[in-house]
């Protein structure tokens, strides 16, 4: 039987069709995974609850006692200084490294096959003991007559040596970073910005670095939360950072776990607020990419919570036609 | 104002051991189109890069209004030129691509903007009024404010125009700037090439529109492998060509 068709006038008539109410697929699998994780998360609260000892009596008299907050802010310094001293340095070496002359693309990669090529800590106690290979520090002219002279031990403090064995080891792992960032931009931009005119410093700054950016900064955050963990390194040359602090005083009152616990909740508390802000960082580099501004962190989480409100979407309303076309 | 815009005289260029450009030599008067055409490879882009020192040639010399483009010439040696020289050179050749290369960070105005502010050092107030007539004047006063990401190709494209034109350049550079878009995007860009064209601005197209070509040109080149094989009026280029090469050409791309 041939359908009828109808006329324009009918389809125009026609009510939207309803919406749908549909009965979803069952997942046994997922329920069952589901379950086998949440009998395993309740039998760990309960013995991180129940058991002494955790000791989060300990845990909460030293959490905001004044060493744990001092070695909490060198840990941060020191995180800040070396992540600066790497982020500038890692744009240096990445232009040397792409440079025209064999000499600076020669000694940037010299430098990073030095630095990545050797374990942190060992840099760390090199920087310590640097003033046994150079015992004093001198600002001259190579070669000439110096005009400054530093005792190399009182230059070189802990801080500082871990500020920059940390901030030079980094530089190099940066370096890498940049360097893929730079080369993700097309070379078109490039063309484009010299045909107007624009200098190579100009082109670089302006044009090639901000877009750059977009691939640099999701590896930096990576790198500032690593970072953050990596300062606990500086145990071995006697610096009371976070870790630190908290051994000094578990060596005395043998509160090892409590003390551990304790840390790590404030590592665990910076590397938190360090992630929210490399997403708004991330979200303002990416402008003038996604069709439509990306959700804020917020309407993420609400859309994440509750999915069933966020992914279903009513059917779009068909196409109004005017009512007195005739 | 020099009697030649363009004089190209037996230019070639190397890329490693292929040589892309064999001796081109032309002429460009001051207010002409000249449009250029040839197969995938001939080098056509190569030699438009060549005329704002994007690339060097390796013998030859290109002059733009006069000046050797690149280098000095003093006692008959060649200095290369610093690049706040080469820079000022470009800044007077506006060229457009075929993929548009808008700075997607930037939108159409702070596109348009840039170099006015950042090359020629004008007031950015300025540059704002003056970016924003040329947006209008591409037909595109609604969409100053909009991201690259957030155009149609041919919107996109005229922007880059606009961007090009707002360094007020004495030469204009157009690498097939329709080859990207839909078909029914080609004639709002062909169209502001015309009105272009129309004020006497000198321009080299590089183009497969041989309808645009035949409207527009003064001077239809026909390219090869590197060399010039056949060059003259459009009419007599495109309807009477001489030459094997320029025939099986225009037969395949007037066959779509
Ligand atoms: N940067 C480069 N390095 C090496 N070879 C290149 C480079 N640019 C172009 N070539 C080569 O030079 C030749 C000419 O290229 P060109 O882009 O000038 O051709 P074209 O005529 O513009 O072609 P199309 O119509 O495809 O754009 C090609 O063989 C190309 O592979
Ligand atoms: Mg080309």
């Amino acid at each position: 039987m041939a359908t009828p068709t109808r006329t324009a006038d009918e389809i125009t008539r026609t009510e939207p069709p309803d919406e749908i109410q549909a009965v979803p697929v069952r997942h046994p699998g997922r329920w069952i995974a589901a379950a086998v994780v949440a009998v395993l998360i309740v039998a760990l609260a309960h013995s991180v609850a129940t058991n002494p000892r955790f000791e989060w009596g300990v845990v909460g008299d030293y959490l905001f006692s004044s060493r744990i907050l001092k070695g909490l802010v060198v840990t941060i310094e020191l995180t800040v200084v070396a992540m600066a001293i790497g982020i500038i340095l890692g744009v240096v070496l990445a232009l040397m490294r792409m440079s025209e002359s064999a000499l600076l693309s020669g000694a940037s990669w010299v430098y990073i096959w030095l630095l990545r090529g050797t374990p942190v800590l060992v840099q760390i106690l090199f920087w310590n003991f640097i003033a046994a290979l150079y015992p004093t520090v001198g600002l001259g002219i190579p070669f000439g007559p110096s005009f400054i002279h530093l005792d190399a031990n009182s230059l070189i403090t802990p801080f500082v040596a871990a500020m920059l064995a940390l901030g030079l080891n980094e530089g190099a792992y940066m370096s890498e970073i940049v360097r893929a960032g730079i080369i993700s931009v097309e070379e078109g931009q490039t063309d484009a910005a010299q045909a107007l005119g624009m200098a190579r410093l100009q082109t670089m700054r302006r044009v090639v670095l901000p877009q750059a950016m977009r691939a640099i900064i999701p590896p930096t955050g990576y790198e500032t939360i690593s970072m953050l963990k990596t300062t606990s390194l500086v145990a071995f040359i006697g610096l009371a950072d976070l870790l630190y602090s908290a051994q000094l005083i578990y060596s005395v009152n043998y509160k090892t776990i409590p003390l551990l616990i304790t840390a790590s909740i404030w590592y665990l508390a910076v590397t938190s607020v360090l992630s929210v802000g490399q997403y708004y960082i991330e979200r303002h580099y990416g402008r003038g990419r996604a069709r439509e501004a990306e959700p804020t962190l917020l309407e993420r989480l609400r859309a994440g919570l509750f999915p069933r409100h966020a992914d279903v979407k009513p059917l779009p309303e068909p196409p109004k036609m005017p009512e007195d076309h005739r | 104002m020099s009697e030649t815009m363009v004089k190209a005289e037996e230019v070639h260029k190397r890329f490693g051991q292929l040589e892309v450009l064999k001796g081109i030599s032309l002429e460009v008067a001051p207010g002409e189109v000249m449009c250029l055409l040839g197969p995938s490879g001939s080098g056509k882009s190569t030699l438009l890069r060549c005329v704002n020192h994007l690339e060097k040639i390796h013998r030859g010399r290109i002059w733009v209004d006069g000046e050797l483009v690149g280098y000095r010439e003093d006692g008959g040696k060649l200095y290369e030129l610093p690049e706040s020289e080469i820079t000022q050179h470009r800044a007077e050749v506006g060229m457009v691509f075929q993929r548009f290369n808008l700075f997607p960070h930037m939108t159409a105005i702070q596109n348009v903007i840039e170099a006015p502010i950042r090359v020629k050092k004008r007031p950015k107030r300025e540059a704002i009024a003056s970016g924003r007539e040329l947006l209008q004047r591409v037909g595109l006063a609604d969409k100053v404010d909009e991201y690259p990401a957030r155009l149609s190709g041919g919107q996109q494209q005229r922007v880059a125009i606009a961007r090009a034109l707002a360094m007020e350049p004495k030469l204009m550079l157009f690498d097939e700037v329709t080859s990207a878009l839909d078909p029914e995007l080609v004639k709002e860009v062909l169209d502001v090439m015309r009105d272009l064209a129309r004020l006497g601005m000198t321009m080299i197209v590089v183009t497969h529109e041989i309808g645009f070509a035949r409207d527009v040109a003064d001077q239809v080149v026909f390219m090869d492998e590197g060399v010039v094989v056949e060059e003259g009026a459009p009419s007599q280029v495109l309807d009477n060509p001489h030459e094997e090469r320029t025939k099986r050409f225009l037969g395949l791309v007037l066959e779509h």
